[in-house]
């Protein structure tokens, strides 16, 4: 075995090498030397390596960047830690974590942003990158310091799953972000409409008698941001669209030429609203998993790129908060374990070819976070060596022993998924490799 | 687990009695003749039977209830089981406990049954997948869910009046649908048992979405919904639903939608009038019309004694009549 976490040189051999940020899809061997991509096809001058990895019949890939993940620290360590959920990111491949401000304390300062980077960069398992507050303890009133959090790192801005209190708020909010070229990350989702629903609004939830939230509440929000982004310019973008309707307004607003992007998140590809039969906790995500042609509206804006990353949505819980009524349930679902396993599923369902399956899952979000100027996202010779080998067809079951995050909370369990890492690099430093 | 997985056993039998949603036919019948058996019982002067002797009931009311927990009561005591009321209301919350904690400290009394009412849908079945083997739940209404007994104790009443052929049944359910757990059984029920005809009738705020996908026909018109009907069944409709924008008034509520005794001609010759009580007179229907010749709603109560006996009996099943016991 390789020693983990120790800084050295690789040679990564014989691997099927896709990056699609630089548009390679070929079998061919990558240099790492001093944490940093050296070479591609043949040794740089003077390359020794220190060490091996034989990818023959395996994927070499850029790490992937999840969009949103919550790591529950500060404030939830009882659920899990930056540690745990970075390790079990590193063996499912993801090198860089976006984590949302809504934390406890809540990223309304650069303390709570400096306190982030020094634990993960303590674990030293993955990048972990925040969003900073969009108003003060996302309270939907007071704007935050944007420009300091910025400054302590911040990669962009938000209310997370929290309404502002209006209209006006929204505008000044966008202006000021705006101001300092920040993009923002919006929730769409108008909070009277959804009116503390569970589920989504239609025969589910009509039969199943749970609180709804219609579909509106997510399109109303959706066309009332558009008309602010318009308004204040502000680069904005859409996290975890649910509906057809309104994959197909950023369509539209993309096309118009309005900065803006979008994602989803794995459950939404895979589950409806008709997975709740039997009040089932683990489907009970927010916002709601809605109906069958919603979900193939979902499927064919990521084929076409109107939503350029597939994230997890990670939201590990300790067994308890999912044992009460549906309602009573915390909502959300772990999702580092399977993001790459269910995103390579779409490639099964002939929905993404592999390559763009690894662009959703990588140079995609990157994009979105800004992070591929400095190489984040792709295999640039001269930028840092964050890497994931995998064997794309290993099987593999879902279930408590082979998920690696702290929260066991996913409605996949026990789903016979194929795609298993077998190494991943973080800066140039393994800090992942599957025993035998 | 889907509905029928957790509330039958592998011989299709009862085990606990959640929903109605997914009853076969045959076992929807076999509740209503079990419940005419007992009726018989609860006419008596001695109105005992042993089936229940030793078992223990516990009233597990987290929302409160007069009418619903009276009966069921009633029902256990006439099995001679013996009964524990627990009105849990939000005070085991407020103290922080679970409940899944209050469960596991009830059972460790050695329980038998639990007869649960929760203001959330999916309470009752939360509870059947988490209790002991032994255990069984009633579901005494959960959120908008379902109210299983009460639909079966309408459906008990209408068949007494109109007899066992519901196909040539046309009826009519009207009010507060959103909110209504009982209507969503009652429809189930209706189904199941073959309705001509099952119609809802409200404001479009008052419907749930896709209610037609429950196998109904839609009504916003009262006059319209309940033409020529064989049955009229009034759902309560709460105070507190004018305060959320769902109604102007109360007055207007009325005017339109109660049931008066000249809108009532425009039913059958013959209608019944149903309401599963409370009644706000003068907001659901006029006092001539709920104390009048076609009101069967004090039956409906009575009713309630037998049906809730046949379906505690029926869930205790090879425990009941074998006499086993677990505690």
């Amino acid at each position: 075995m390789i020693p983990l976490r120790k800084r050295a040189a690789f040679v990564i051999r014989g691997g099927r090498v896709i990056d699609p940020a630089n548009n390679i899809d070929s079998t061919t061997d990558v240099y790492v030397q001093r944490g940093k991509i050296v070479g591609m096809g043949t040794a740089p001058d003077d390359f020794t390596a220190d060490h091996e990895i034989d990818a023959q019949g395996r994927i070499v890939c850029p790490g992937l960047v999840d969009l949103s993940a919550r790591l529950r620290e500060p404030g939830n360590e009882h659920k899990a830690t930056i540690e745990s959920e970075t390790r079990a990111a590193a063996a499912g491949g993801i090198t860089t974590l976006c984590c949302p401000p809504d934390t406890n304390p809540i990223i309304d300062t650069p303390a709570v942003v400096e306190l982030i980077r020094h634990r993960s960069e303590q674990a030293g398992f993955a990048r972990v990158v925040t969003l900073g507050a969009l108003t003060k303890e996302l309270l939907g009133e007071r704007l935050t310091e944007a420009a300091a959090l910025k400054q302590a790192g911040c990669v962009g801005l938000s209310n997370a799953l929290l309404p502002l209190s209006n209209t006006q708020v929204q505008r000044r909010a966008y202006e000021y972000a705006a101001t300092f070229d920040i993009t923002v990350f919006i929730h769409a989702e108008d909070f009277w409409l959804a009116n503390g629903g569970c589920a989504h609004e239609g025969a589910i939830s009509t039969r199943m008698g749970l609180p709804a939230i219609p579909a509106a509440a997510e399109t109303a929000a959706v066309a009332r941001d558009l008309a602010l982004i318009e308004q204040t310019g502000v680069r904005a973008h859409f996290c975890r669209l649910t509906t057809a309707r309104a994959v197909q307004m950023v369509a539209r607003a993309q096309y118009d030429g309005l900065p803006v992007t979008a994602d989803v998140a794995t459950p939404y590809l895979y589950l409806t609203d008709v997975d709740l039969v039997g009040f089932n906790a683990q489907c009970h995500v927010q916002p709601p998993l809605r109906g069958q042609h919603d979900r193939e509206a979902l499927r064919a804006g990521l084929a076409r790129g109107t939503l350029s990353a597939l994230c997890s949505d990670h939201q590990p819980h300790e067994a308890d908060a999912k044992l009460a009524p549906f309602i009573s349930t915390a909502p959300g679902i772990s999702g580092v374990d399977t993001l790459l396993s269910l995103g390579l599923r779409l490639i099964d369902e002939n929905l993404l070819t592999l390559p763009e399956v690894i662009a959703r899952l990588s140079h995609g979000p990157a994009r979105i976070l800004g992070l591929d100027q400095q190489g984040i996202g792709t295999l640039s010779i001269g930028k840092p060596a964050d890497i994931v080998v995998f064997d794309p067809n290993q099987p593999w079951r879902v279930n408590t022993s082979t998920l690696n995050s702290a929260g066991h909370n996913t409605p996949f369990m026990n789903w016979e998924l194929k795609g298993q890492v077998t190494h991943t690099l973080l800066g140039g430093k393994l800090v992942f490799q599957r025993e035998g | 687990m889907n509905h029928a997985e957790l509330q039958m056993d592998a011989q299709g039998r009862l085990r606990h009695f959640l929903t109605i949603e997914g009853l076969s036919r045959q076992l929807v019948t076999d509740i209503l003749d079990t419940a005419e058996s007992f009726s018989g019982v609860t006419e008596q002067t001695v109105k005992k039977v042993p089936l229940l002797r030793g078992k223990t009931i516990v009233n597990l009311f987290f929302e409160a209830s007069t009418r619903t927990r009276t009966t069921f009561e009633l029902a256990a005591k006439r099995l001679s089981a013996d009964v524990l009321n627990m009105n849990i209301g939000a005070s085991s919350a407020t103290k922080g406990e679970t409940l899944l904690d209050t469960l596991r400290n009830l059972e460790a009394m050695h329980v038998d049954m639990f007869v649960v009412r929760h203001a959330e849908s999916g309470a009752a079945h939360f509870i059947a997948q988490h209790v002991a083997p032994h255990v069984s739940v009633i579901n005494g209404g959960d959120g908008r869910h379902a109210h299983p007994t009460q639909a079966m104790l309408d459906m008990f009443t209408i068949r007494r009046v109109k007899g066992p052929d519901f196909g040539r049944l046309r009826i009519a359910i009207v009010g507060d649908l959103l909110h209504s757990r009982v209507a969503r059984s009652q429809i189930h029920a209706l189904n199941i048992l073959n309705a001509g005809e099952v119609r809802v009738v409200a404001p479009r705020t008052l419907i749930p979405a896709d209610a037609a996908s429950l196998g109904v026909h839609v009504y916003n018109n009262f006059e319209e919904g309940i033409r020529d009907v064989d049955v009229i069944m009034m759902l309560r409709l709460q105070r507190e639903r004018m305060q959320g924008a769902l109604l102007p008034s109360e007055h207007e509520y009325f005017r339109l939608f109660g049931l008066t005794e000249k809108r009532l001609a425009l039913a059958k010759p013959d209608v019944t009038v149903m309401h599963p009580g409370p009644i706000n007179r003068g907001v659901e229907m006029d006092s001539q019309v709920a104390d009048g010749p076609h009101s069967v709603i004090l039956a409906q109560v009575t009713h309630g004694i037998a049906v809730r006996m046949a379906v505690m009996s029926m869930a205790m099943g090879q425990k009941a009549q074998s006499g086993e016991g677990n505690a």
